[in-house]
């Protein structure tokens, strides 16, 4: 086996690979036979470390030294200071956004990295995960092979399941061992094994992320459950906008077919598994889990009343087991460290950790993954670093558009699946947006009712009418015309949706309203009654004007105005907008050095 | 990525290719041979649906109610350059819709049309997964993140020229 004396890990997923990760990989490749390095230092493709705002994101061991925003360029200067030399390249070492400038020398030291512990996301961004020698090395299949060596009776691992107390990962914290359990109890030939990829809420990527980084972990934890349940089928439903994820799950699927990890007779046991891949084609409601097993099947993605339960009746009409990339990628540690272990993190009726894609307004954006029972001021301000700009935190959204918003009063909640759900909103996949003082929050309720109303099957009427009819309301207040009966009928109509909807996307379709209209009433109030968005974002009650005694007549908002609805000469005539063309980007705000642009 | 245009001929013949693997499989390869003609076609009109169902042995009905259930499928060509912006969660809040404005008033067309030549398309996405860089945009397969609405004309002119 080869030594190198140091290893050189590039994040590649799919943030990283945007922003040129792949590029960096072959300048490394390119350069380091140059300096004679090639046999001393080994170059590593990684999933995600998680620091996308700061990728690509580059760590060099042993030493642990993490580098911010490489560029190819930076390459040359990272081998000959960092590699040969053993100096630091220290001016790639800082965060761009969190203080204090220079705090972050190793990675472990990382304020982002402290508070959280990776249970699922152990090895992304440590392995390579187009190489399973590599998750085999770090304890991969460790736990299927003793299962299935050892002949261990499917119901006492099903038993180590429960007693762990892991929950659904993917929306509605259903216990996972409680699943499997009921799967294994009817008898029939054939049965399913699951996995939702389609990670369809918007702002959230940790299932994308857990691919790239770390496929063999979702395999291997599918086999074990086909064990448990006696299935000899999968499928890995992934979205087709996921195409890094994809591929790597196809290279490993290929794999553990090639090691006799997949396919027939799996460690001579006896027991046959396999999995295929199957794309998702855009659809939200496929989250659902009777809409995905439809979508499997070739059909339109639409619902089917429960019961029958998929666990008696699904996939092609055979008993059939889903749980999320997120859960079964917690099962293989389970196994090996024990339910106890894992009963030890996290509070009480919510156990283990959550990985969280942590977006929008905060420094930090990022995937995190904290033990249950983290606070959001945690999460936002120790881990996030804090909100950009010195603007204040406003509320953070969790769960999509089936969860809520918690605002800033209740900064102090310790993240769990019942703590979320008791003050309006939900655990969901784990998408988490944070929103400053600037996000009007009518306006992110008239956001997510948009996407519901897309994303609404049609299946049913209260969600495919009830939908539509809440947009409509919402999109009245935001251009000012909204009444006090509005927010009645939003409120009514709400109820009616939660109550008559056939699936989970319109009984919970409605708690992005009533979630704001809880925490923020006081802001609809202003839309309706006093004809105002204090963050100056609805469109119908805000306009962009130039103080004429303020402008210096330069043309700067002029120039930069995307659609030249700035008139004015320069030096002679204070410029004016038409505020007929103007599309309120603010950029002319932006440009202005003397504070002439004003909103109002 | 170099687009080389295939005649309607080669698309053909790629198509019976693809469709002579699941030929008499019936509704489950049907997402899979739908996903496959479109990566041939571009779009999905009328003609192939009505191929891809006496292939697979199911009826056009079938076939369309699933094409125009996923939002994937196209029933549309797209331009020869497609603007795609993310309205995912985290590239709203940080102001991709004006991205999307901008784009709109530059080109002339709204979201999810095609200009009359052929040459530009304009659609919006769910979240591309890049959300470290939000808000993002996608000129083809290019991604182009941490933007404000003043980069836009910049970034169209770009693919104008070429």
């Amino acid at each position: 086996m080869d030594l190198f004396r140091a290893h050189v890990l590039v994040c590649c997923g799919t943030g990283c690979t945007s922003s040129s990760s792949p590029m960096i990989m072959d300048r490394f490749s390119e350069l380091l036979p140059t300096y004679g390095l090639d046999k001393e230092i080994k170059i590593v493709k990684t999933g995600c470390f998680g620091l996308c705002a700061e990728g690509p994101v580059v760590v060099i061991y042993p030493e642990g030294v993490m580098y911010y925003r490489v560029t190819p360029e930076d390459v040359d200067e990272i081998i000959s200071e960092h590699l040969l030399k053993g100096r630091y390249v220290h001016r790639l070492m800082t965060l761009t956004a969190a203080v204090p400038a220079g705090a972050s020398f190793a990675a472990e030291d990382n304020s982002f990295f402290k508070k959280q512990l990776r249970i699922a996301l152990r090895n992304c961004g440590v392995i390579n995960p187009e190489k399973i020698d590599e998750y085999i090395a770090h304890d991969g299949y460790q736990a299927l092979g003793k299962i299935l060596t050892e002949k261990r009776e499917p119901m006492s691992i099903i038993a180590e399941v429960k007693a762990s107390g892991l929950r659904g990962r993917g929306g509605g914290g259903f216990p996972t061992g409680s699943k499997w359990e009921f799967a294994a109890k009817v008898s029939n030939d054939t049965k399913y094994v699951c996995c939702n990829a389609d990670e369809g809420d918007p702002g959230a990527f940790m299932d994308r992320s857990i691919l790239e980084g770390d496929p063999h972990s979702v395999i291997e934890a599918m086999t074990i459950a086909g064990y448990c349940i006696g299935a000899h089928q999968g499928f890995v439903y992934v979205r087709a906008e996921y195409p890094i994820a994809v591929e790597r799950l196809t290279i490993a699927i290929e794999q553990a077919r090639k090691y006799g990890l997949l396919g027939t007779n799996i460690f001579d046991s006896g027991f046959d598994f396999d999995l295929d891949i199957r794309l998702g084609a855009g659809a939200f409601v496929c989250g659902e889990e009777t809409a995905l097993m439809r979508s499997i099947e070739g059909k339109r993605g639409n619902p089917t009343p429960r019961p029958p339960f998929p666990a008696v009746k699904g996939l092609f009409g055979k008993p059939t087991i889903l749980n999320n990339v997120e859960t079964y990628a917690n099962i293989p540690v389970i196994m090996i460290r024990g339910a106890e272990w894992f009963s030890s993190i996290g509070t009480e009726r919510s156990k283990g950790t959550k990985v969280f894609a942590l977006g929008g307004k905060v420094n930090n954006v990022g995937l995190v993954e904290i033990p249950m029972g983290t606070t959001v001021r945690e999460i936002v301000f120790d881990i996030g670093g804090g909100i950009p700009n010195g603007k204040k935190f406003k509320s953070v959204q969790t769960g999509g558009p089936s969860g809520g918003c918690i605002p800033a009063s209740l900064i102090d909640t310790p993240i769990d699946y019942d703590n979320l759900i008791s003050v309006g909103s939900m655990m969901g996949s784990g998408g988490m947006i944070v929103m400053d003082e600037d996000t009007c929050m009518v306006d992110i309720a008239k956001f997510f009712l948009e996407f519901t109303v897309d994303e609404s099957c049609g299946k049913c009427a209260p969600c495919r009418i009830g939908t539509k009819r809440m947009f409509e309301i919402l999109t009245k207040i935001t251009n000012g015309t909204g009444t006090l009966d509005d927010i009645k009928s939003l409120e009514e109509i709400a109820l009616a949706l939660k109550n008559g909807s056939l699936c989970a996307l319109g009984q919970t379709a409605a708690n992005p309203i009533l979630s704001t209209l809880h925490h923020f009433r006081n802001e609809y109030m202003e839309h309706v009654v006093e004809k105002k968005c204090r963050c100056h974002v609805c469109k119908g009650l805000t306009q962009y004007y130039i103080e004429p005694d303020l402008c210096k007549k330069c043309s700067l908002c002029a120039k930069k105005c995307p659609v030249g609805c700035i008139s004015g000469v320069v030096g002679k005539e204070t410029y004016v907008i038409d505020t007929q063309k103007c599309i309120k980007c603010g950029a002319c705000m932006d440009a202005c050095k003397f504070k002439a642009v004003v909103k109002k | 990525m170099g687009k080389t245009k295939l005649t309607p001929e080669e698309m053909s013949t790629k198509l019976d290719v693809v469709l002579a693997e699941h030929k008499g499989e019936g509704q489950k390869a049907l997402m899979t041979s739908l996903q496959k003609a479109q990566g041939i076609y571009g779009f999905l009109p009328l003609a192939v649906q009505k191929k891809v169902a006496a292939a697979l042995g199911v009826s056009v009905a079938e076939v369309y109610g699933v094409v125009s259930f996923y939002s994937f499928f196209s029933l549309k060509p797209k331009g020869e350059t497609v603007f795609t912006v993310c309205l995912g969660t985290a590239c709203y809040v940080k102001g991709s819709q004006l991205l999307l404005e901008g784009i709109e008033k530059s080109i002339g067309i709204p979201s999810g049309e095609v200009t009359k030549d052929g040459k530009y398309s304009i659609s919006s996405c769910r979240c591309v997964g890049a959300c470290g860089l939000a808000p993002v945009i996608l000129v083809n397969d290019d991604v182009y993140g941490r933007l404000t609405p003043d980069e836009i004309p910049g970034i169209i002119a770009k693919y104008k020229e070429a």
